[in-house]
């Protein structure tokens, strides 16, 4: 292989990943909150016997159904990922995380999979408290799902608790919570887990505005629109906090990766500026255009507005990540955090003005914002990403040492499969959904074990009937 | 004393037969899937597996993952060796699994979520069957690494295995419509059991042969005296295992074609470990060799100890909800 081979086939797996992990991690950011919203909707149900929290979680469940099944079959795709392209990668870190991902599978995948079956068809068999707990089930495997994965990613972004084995291996040290526990684990796991709820609120309050411009009187969207409304209101500032204490944590951690999400190609001995928006031109090493506010980042990172901080001047070229997507990346996730915190007080003063149900301009503004989460989600996965380069171990093992020994073919050709089958796969699926939210919850909205038992020509068993508990 | 490795090697190899096991009959579902008829019968035979093939096909992640876990290096190795057939498989499932919720939600478009079912599971079988093949006939190593082309995988050998694995794959799927269903797609799973039963016998015996022909340790190890007397077992009792499996069709039983189905797909597998055991890569890598270091086997050994039980539990529950024969209406 020609090194320009070399350097091709790197870029394409690179690609490759980036390409699978997002689309990937867009099921799971929806699922993860959909799931305690929809335990939240049926424990509702089972406590007040309220019908419309019945027909909500019908509602909501069949569309829980589409996303998990592309959540899976996109997420055993990256189980073998790591082999395919980053064997490495595997070879060395295999080890350390390895284990985590297999206690994923384990204690959540495992989980998730077998109540998932009783969550969406079993309602009739097993009665409705067993339902309940089938339910309950799903939406803590999908936590603890989020558990391991992370504690995987940022032992990547903050090694901690290994050793280096003779054959360059890194082996794991007599400790695995100081493994697991690693410096920025905590405050990912609290971040990215706020995100997929509010990423999850904004597109139940995106689709029960929606229909509230339509018929403002429909319960179902009444009740829906609110309580995304109340997550917003109340979780998009906590998170706001919580991405900044990430921040400082990255600070504390991987400096260079602040640097970059600053903007910051120079030190600033006596204060540096925020610098809200510029385009960064890393072939000058300056920001151009530069709109910023003096001395401001330093009093966010530091406390202190005269605090001195190092620039990207302060490290070797060949250890710092692209600088441009990082910066951009970080502004669209802040700039969203706070739309996002924004309309959650818009809500807060409609509910007060008790006009949360007929303020047209503030369900159109929900309907815009509806896509928020994901956008946001996946910006902050590319900061973090992005801002780890050039290493998949930070600071241990670089990217270009860690991937598979493959010609550039064999990599450009599995990622023209992967970008076809995806598209026409999860862009069908997209669509389904999109259709399913089109769809105004009803009085009488039918349930999933109903699906395939009404294309048969048969009628819906009973179970969920309207107001039916004892 | 029994070493963790082997312990590790123990309960990989549970995992991939219990995936071999579950998600065969899912994806045999899918193989069989064209010769039903639209309607009540495809219907019928997708809502037998539609609550549990997501579990099932989690043993593959399972095994997947464990094996990285577990041996690091195999997976470092065998995964870039058998590269497309594992990006193909997993597309293959891919489209698989997204036609049980796609054929119900757009019943316009529902022959193309058919057509994608049947595609992705015979093709995810398939390479399934050729990426066994491939470990079976070697791969090329060096040092810690892959160092074959990308082609390598693929020969008549790796075909024939591929093949099997389709075969023996639908035989387990018609096996499981037969115990799980009643009136005419009973009667066509079997007929279906009938030709593929056959069919499966024949491959067996060539894809065996075939393989002592492959390597000097497989002719070893199961040819030369006095190992032969114990390896000669293994045909004999697959033999058994067949005339009861015609028997219980012809006797048209409803659960022990599929038990028999199990049994002689438990026979290819001790098969297999007696040509492979103990290389985790025959003749290129012993399990020992690809080992992760004792204290990640010692944390995932205590995840698996305790969590394996209770995830065996509560599939059991789960098949135990959805038991008895199922029908277009769903279960009665």
């Amino acid at each position: 292989m020609s090194p320009w081979d070399n350097e091709l086939a790197l870029l394409l797996a690179r690609v490759q990943f980036a390409f699978t992990i997002s689309f990937h991690f867009l099921f799971p950011a929806f699922t993860i909150g959909l799931a305690s919203f929809l335990a939240v909707l049926e424990g509702l149900w089972l406590a007040t016997g309220k019908s419309v929290y019945a027909n909500l979680f019908r509602y909501w469940v069949k569309i829980f159904a589409v996303v998990f099944a592309m959540g899976v079959v996109s997420g055993v795709v990256m189980s073998y990922q790591f082999g395919t392209n980053w064997s490495v990668f595997s070879d060395k870190a295999g080890p350390i995380i390895g284990p985590l991902m297999a206690y994923e599978v384990l204690t959540a995948f495992f989980l998730e999979a077998g109540f998932l079956g009783v969550m969406l068809f079993g309602l009739n068999k097993v009665g409705k408290k067993l339902h309940f707990t089938a339910t309950c089930a799903v939406a803590v495997g999908t936590f603890i799902s989020a558990f391991w994965i992370l504690a995987v990613n940022s032992w990547m972004q903050t090694p901690t608790g290994y050793e280096i084995g003779a054959n360059g291996q890194f082996l794991p040290g007599p400790s695995w919570p100081a493994i697991i526990f690693n410096p920025s684990f905590p405050y990912r796991l609290v971040h990215t887990t706020i995100a997929a709820y509010l990423t999850t609120a904004f597109a139940v309050g995106a689709v029960g505005a929606w229909h509230l411009l339509k018929d403002r009187d429909n319960p179902g969207a009444r009740t829906m629109f609110s309580m995304a409304m109340w997550m917003a209101a109340i979780v998009a500032p906590i998170q706001i906090f919580v991405g900044d204490m990430h921040g400082l944590n990255t600070l504390e951690h991987q400096p260079v990766k602040v640097m970059a999400m600053e903007g910051h190609y120079q030190s600033h001995p006596d204060g540096a500026p925020l610098i809200l928006f510029g385009i960064p031109n890393s072939a000058e090493k300056r920001v151009d255009y530069a709109i910023e506010i003096p001395k401001a980042s330093s009093l966010i990172l530091k406390h202190d507005l005269n605090a001195p901080l190092a620039g990207l001047d302060t490290v070797p070229d060949t250890d710092e990540p692209p600088i441009g997507i990082v910066f951009w990346a970080f502004r669209i996730m802040v700039g969203l955090g706070v739309a996002m915190a924004g309309l959650g007080l818009w809500s807060l003063f409609a509910r007060w003005r008790r006009h949360l149900y007929d303020w047209t301009l503030l369900h159109r503004a929900a309907v815009v914002m509806g896509p928020a989460g994901f956008v946001a989600v996946l910006a902050g996965w590319v900061v973090t990403e992005v801002g780890r380069q050039p290493f998949t171990v930070y600071g241990l093992l670089r990217t270009a040492d860690s991937a598979s020994p493959l010609d550039a073919p064999a990599v450009a050709f599995s990622l023209a499969a992967f970008v076809v089958t995806y598209f026409a796969v999860f862009g069908a699926g997209i669509w389904y959904l999109l259709r399913l939210m089109k769809k105004a919850p009803d009085a009488h909205e039918a349930g999933l074990d109903g699906s395939p038992i009404r294309s048969a020509g048969i009628t819906p068993a009973a179970g969920m009937i309207e107001g039916d508990v004892a | 004393m029994m070493d963790l490795t082997v312990i590790w090697a123990g309960i990989i190899g549970f995992a991939i037969v219990a995936y071999v096991v579950m998600d065969g009959f899912d994806l045999g579902i899918g193989i069989l899937f064209p010769r039903l008829k639209v309607g009540t019968e495809r219907d019928t035979a997708m809502n037998s597996i539609a609550p549990v093939w997501d579990g099932n096909e989690t043993w593959l992640v399972l095994g997947g993952g464990g094996l990285m876990a577990a041996f690091p290096l195999a997976y470092a190795i065998i995964l870039p060796a058998l590269y497309a057939p594992i990006i193909a498989m997993l597309l293959g499932l891919v489209l698989r699994g997204v036609a049980f919720e796609f054929r119900w939600r757009d019943p316009a478009h529902r022959p193309v979520w058919d057509v994608a079912f049947t595609l992705g599971s015979t093709v995810a079988t398939f390479a399934q069957g050729i990426t066994l093949g491939a470990l079976l006939q070697g791969i090329t190593v060096e040092g810690r690494a892959y160092a074959g082309g990308w082609w390598e995988w693929l020969s008549p050998f790796t075909c024939l295995t591929g093949l099997g694995l389709v075969i023996g794959y639908a035989l387990l799927g018609s096996a499981w419509l037969i115990w799980k269903t009643e009136g005419s797609l009973q009667e066509q799973a079997y007929r279906h059991a009938w030709r593929l039963g056959f069919a499966l016998l024949a491959i067996i015996a060539l894809v065996s042969l075939a393989t002592l022909y492959l390597d000097a340790q497989y002719h070893r190890r199961w040819l030369v005296y006095p190992g032969v007397l114990a390896t000669a077992q293994v045909p004999l009792a697959t033999l058994i295992v067949s005339v009861l499996f015609f028997r219980s069709l012809k006797l048209r039983r409803h659960l022990q074609p599929f038990l028999y189905v199990l049994a002689l797909f438990g026979l290819c597998i001790v098969g297999l470990g007696i040509s492979i055991w103990p290389d985790v890569i025959p003749a290129r890598l012993t399990i020992w060799e690809a080992a992760a270091p004792y204290r990640s086997q010692v944390f995932m050994l205590v995840g698996a100890v305790i969590m394996v039980p209770i995830i065996l539990a509560y599939t059991a529950w789960s098949y135990w909800v959805f038991r008895g024969k199922v029908g277009a209406e769903g279960y009665h």
